[in-house]
């Protein structure tokens, strides 16, 4: 897109103009799950899994009506918002290529997760609760990238940050879980500050937080300003999307029932930084050193995620980490610019199909295993779970990248891209790519090998681990299809010239005669990896955690001393200033306080052991006193 | 000698009983005191008037007669009840008004 | 004058005020009558005894009364020895009689240095005080009040004259305040009988209630050795009954030679 071109949406007609009930459907149902109480317990997750389903068909018919029209992207002003003076908020919908690919995403998705859920929870006595809770996230979600402005983005951004807060302290019994969730929420805040500021910004400068009126003001502003609105952007999408240097809330965030961790926290909410980034493309393309930053945030958090997925053994965490690394993916892909955002899109749709998939499986490995997540005390279940098996190895080929699977087509051209950056840039961001992209593959195989293969090493309570009922096998199975094909049909089917009216272009800078060598490269990188993980576990491993060699073990093992950043960095100050206050206070001014009431009082106490009561005491002070007039009289009268 | 004389034995008096009032306990002779005081004010009113040559001076003394039997009347009946309730007359007893 | 006070000496006395300065009659008088008073003045606050105390009073105000009429107010004069020293004081000694247990003040002084700070500050202020009014006064000389006195044919009324026209409404609230003391004198000194008076039933109950003698109290000195009112009765089981003598006098045991015979009947009582 050039600058000089005008951003314009078309008003929404006919079949688009309802496509506010997206977002109402599932509010509807958040609002009578959670109001109605225990009289819906018996029918709860029926309406939820509908309702969520109904916004799913809906997308469907909105997204082939917006195929059809020409102009691909309508907006629909609802009802004004805010009006104080010149200052107006209108709560508005834009429904774009963007948008429709997301609605898709959330609600497809977020449908199979919905029925999983039903089995997953089924013995959770608030089962109708958390699939209000589910279906507010959803309507939040859609809320966020249905918006027509930053601010109905913001809105629908905190409903998301409420939600998640909500799911990840379900066990809210579990100090662990009401940690985790706090931390997400105080981290997230962070995030949402900065996004803050950058609304702020936005209005100071251009007097509006609509889409088109931000998009077209833009290039005319001076580059300070818009580079501090990119890396303010760029602060909250780290926020939500759990990037380099507020990731730490990420992994936390497992200690939400699965199916939370699956739609939340692989498919759904954390992809809100990368949508953020991808739709305020304008301004990051008018700023690239905002866009090298996007770039190194994202590079160095993909290698982060793998290091620290290398060294853990709770299978959530692993995934976990995992996610933050694919983001970290994403976001080096949006930094990239150009045709590189429809392909940080593109691997973001294939990463919400087998990560939910890996969730899922991984929910289904807990379920069979009472709710263990230690690797090491898995093994052999293949046997046992064979669909689970099945599903999670799909999910798991599909996130290595190994052809023709959905990985393979969208993280590969990631690397590709990055390395097309050229100069030193492109080398060091491509080589972290590449080098990620292998320590993907070391860390998931080690994850499916000692899950599947190898001798079992269970606890003794287990004796015949079981498959999962149909209810949850079915999404599983539909997420492992969308795994395996996801990635081709859509780069086969135009997914980048879909997307080419929000993004201008659909060029991909590319080594275009090294496209083969490149595969080659990376295809090797990833087997030395599988080749690696399978030689050091198709054994097994210990049973308990060995101890750490070398520093980059222990780093990896402590987070990559993350949390102990933060507690130092900002914790500490914090708590010492607290205490420095709660001290000041104490001392200072409640000291002055009581203090002067103490002198008062003392002295009071003191003064009134004058008031003896005997009359004869008051009649000496008396005729003291008439005896120091009369004095004075004369001194003065007489001299 | 000139009536100043009067006035000099009239503050004397009036100081005598200011002492009297705080060293004595006894309640009737604390009232007595008292009395003395007024007398000695009395005697100084008395004297002004012959000084000069006018009895309003006269009148005063007067009046301060007057207030002072109404007084005694009112204090003798408190120092009565008193007595009665708390079988003494002593100023240092009654002392509840105190810290 | 003579004729509003017909008694020759009182003529006499009134003539001792000379309009200028002091006669030597009334120096005499003065020294004598001033020394006395404030002699009995200071007695009054020196003696132990209430009643010694309003006696040396009264002499003082007697004093004071015959210096009033030596300065020219006859009127003023009379009234001091007639209210003060024949009513008021009167009073006084008729409520020391009802008060009269602790008529005497014990020597200790119960508040540390009341005394020795009280007579310090009267001392300090007498001093003040009087020569202040000998400085400034000095010797000045009296105007007499022979003029004023003259104005209304005497000193009655003249007296007569100003309380009746400038201090008529002062005079008339005197009134009332005399008034108003001599209800608030009755309702303080009013006893209120508490209920109803006790019936003979009542009170004959009372007698043979639990923890009370029916019987007459034993009088001091029945069975014992002494009929002394501070000998306590002896009971029928040899115990000393309390309530045979008064709490106000101390029991007193005997001595030897106390019980000893007295050898009355054989009439050698000093052997």
């Amino acid at each position: 897109m050039t600058l000089a071109e005008q951003v314009q949406y078309q008003s929404a007609t006919g079949a688009l103009s309802s496509v506010w009930l997206l977002i109402a459907i599932p509010l509807a149902s958040a609002a009578v799950l959670l109001l109605l109480g225990r009289k819906a317990d018996r029918w709860g997750h029926i309406l939820g899994c509908a309702s969520i389903g109904a916004s799913f068909v809906l997308g469907l018919w909105y997204f082939f009506t917006l195929r059809g029209l020409g102009h691909k992207a309508v907006s629909l002003d609802l009802f004004n918002f805010i009006q104080v003076g010149r200052f107006k908020v209108d709560w508005g919908i834009l429904y774009d290529p963007l948008s429709a690919t997301f609605v898709l995403l959330i609600t497809g998705v977020g449908f199979l997760i919905h029925v999983y859920a039903v089995g997953y929870m089924k013995e959770d006595p608030g089962r109708r609760r958390f699939f209000g809770y589910f279906n507010l996230f959803a309507s939040a979600m859609l809320l966020l990238v249905l918006g027509n402005s930053f601010l109905m983005t913001f809105i629908g951004w905190e409903g998301v940050g409420l939600a998640s807060y909500l799911l990840i302290s379900w066990y809210q019994d579990r100090p662990a879980a009401a940690t985790a969730g706090k931390k997400a929420f105080l981290m997230n805040r962070v995030g949402d500050a900065a996004f803050l500021v950058a609304m702020f910004l936005m209005f100071a400068n251009l007097g509006s937080t609509d889409f088109a009126t931000v998009f077209n003001g833009v290039g005319a502003l001076p580059h300070g300003v818009t580079l501090a609105m990119a890396l303010l952007l760029l602060a909250g999408a780290c926020g939500k999307s759990g990037q380099f240097p507020l990731q730490a809330w990420l992994p936390d965030a497992m200690e939400g029932p699965t199916p939370v961790s699956a739609l939340i926290h692989a498919a759904t909410m954390v992809t809100a930084g990368v949508y953020l980034i991808a739709r305020s493309n304008p301004i990051f393309d008018a700023t690239s050193l905002g866009q090298t930053i996007v770039v190194a945030v994202g590079a160095f958090t993909l290698l982060l995620g793998c290091v620290i997925g290398c060294a853990k053994d709770d299978i959530k965490r692993v995934l976990a980490y995992s996610t933050v690394s694919q983001i970290g993916y994403m976001f080096l892909a949006v930094g990239l610019g150009g045709g590189a955002y429809a392909l940080g899109i593109l691997h973001l749709l294939a990463h919400g199909f087998f990560k939910a998939g890996l969730f899922l499986g991984a929910g289904s490995v807990m379920h069979g295993m009472k709710d263990q997540t230690d690797l090491r005390r898995f093994g052999g279940l293949w046997r046992y779970m064979p669909v689970t098996w099945a599903t999670v190895g799909l999910g798991y080929l599909a996130i290595i990248g190994i052809p023709p699977l959905s990985g393979f087509f969208s993280k590969d051209p990631i690397i590709d891209a990055a390395f097309a950056r050229g100069g030193w840039q492109g080398w060091v961001f491509g080589l972290a790519a590449l080098l990620g992209a292998g320590l993907t593959a070391f860390y998931m195989t080690r994850l499916f090998v000692l899950t599947f293969h190898g001798k079992k090493r269970w606890t003794d309570d287990i004796e015949h681990p079981h498959e999962s009922p149909g209810v949850m096998k079915l999404p599983m199975i539909l997420l492992a299809v969308g795994s395996v094909a996801a990635g081709g049909l859509l780069v086969y089917g135009g997914f980048t010239t879909w997307l080419e009216p929000v993004f201008g272009t659909t060029e991909v800078p590319g080594h275009e005669p090294n496209r083969a060598m490149m595969i080659g490269i990376s295809l090797a990188v990833v087997l030395v990896g599988v080749a690696i993980a399978w030689l050091l576990f198709r054994r097994g491993t210990a049973l308990v955690e060995q101890p750490a060699r070398s520093p980059i073990v222990r780093a990896a093992r402590e987070n990559l001393y993350g949390d102990v950043f933060n507690e130092t960095v900002f914790e500490l100050p914090g708590k010492l200033l607290t205490r420095a206050a709660v001290f000041f206070d104490g001392k200072g001014i409640d000291g002055i306080v009581t203090g002067l009431a103490a002198i008062v009082g003392g002295s009071s106490s003191r003064l009134r052991r004058l008031q003896t009561g005997f009359v004869r005491s008051y009649a000496l002070t008396i005729l003291g006193g008439a005896l120091v007039v009369v004095a004075a009289l004369m001194a003065v009268k007489l001299g | 000698m000139t009536p100043t004389y009067y006035l000099v034995l009239s503050a004397a008096l009036f100081c005598v009983g200011a002492v009297g009032v705080l060293i004595r306990r006894n309640a009737i002779v604390v009232f007595m005191s008292v009395e003395l005081m007024l007398n000695a004010g009395n005697l100084a009113l008395v004297t002004f008037a012959r000084i000069n040559g006018s009895l309003d001076g006269q009148i005063m003394a007067f009046f301060v007669m007057v207030v002072a039997a109404a007084e005694v009347v009112v204090g003798l009946a408190i120092i009565m009840s008193i007595f009665r309730t708390r079988r003494s007359a002593s100023v240092d007893d009654s002392n509840l008004l105190k810290y | 004058m003579t004729h509003v006070l017909a008694h020759p000496l009182a003529g006499q006395v009134l003539a001792l005020a000379s309009p200028g300065a002091m006669g030597t009659g009334e120096k005499v008088a003065f020294w004598v009558l001033g020394i006395i008073a404030l002699g009995c003045a200071i007695a009054m606050v020196a003696a132990r005894n209430a009643m010694h105390s309003a006696l040396f009073l009264v002499v003082t105000m007697f004093c004071l009364g015959i210096f009033y009429i030596i300065q020219a107010g006859p009127f003023i004069g009379m009234a001091q020895i007639i209210v003060y020293t024949g009513a008021i004081m009167m009073l006084f000694l008729f409520v020391l009689m009802l008060v009269g247990r602790d008529v005497s003040d014990s020597l200790i002084e119960t508040l540390r240095g009341q005394r020795t700070a009280g007579i310090l500050v009267g001392l300090g202020l007498a001093g003040l005080l009087g020569g202040g009014i000998a400085r400034a006064l000095g010797s000045i000389d009296a105007k007499g009040l022979e003029q004023a006195n003259a104005t209304h044919g005497g000193n009655v009324p003249g007296l007569a004259a100003l309380m009746f026209t400038r201090y008529v409404f002062a005079f008339e609230v005197t009134s009332a305040l005399l008034i108003t003391a001599a209800v608030g004198a009755m309702i303080l000194a009013h006893v209120q009988r508490n209920g109803e008076k006790k019936t003979q039933k009542e009170q004959s109950r009372e007698r043979f209630a639990e923890g009370n003698h029916p019987a007459p109290k034993a009088g001091p000195g029945v069975f014992a050795h002494s009929n002394s009112v501070a000998t306590p009765a002896i009971l029928p089981d040899g115990t000393r009954s309390a309530r045979s003598i008064s709490p106000l006098v101390e029991p007193r045991e005997l001595t030897a030679e106390d019980t000893r015979p007295k050898d009355t009947l054989t009439g050698g009582g000093n052997q």
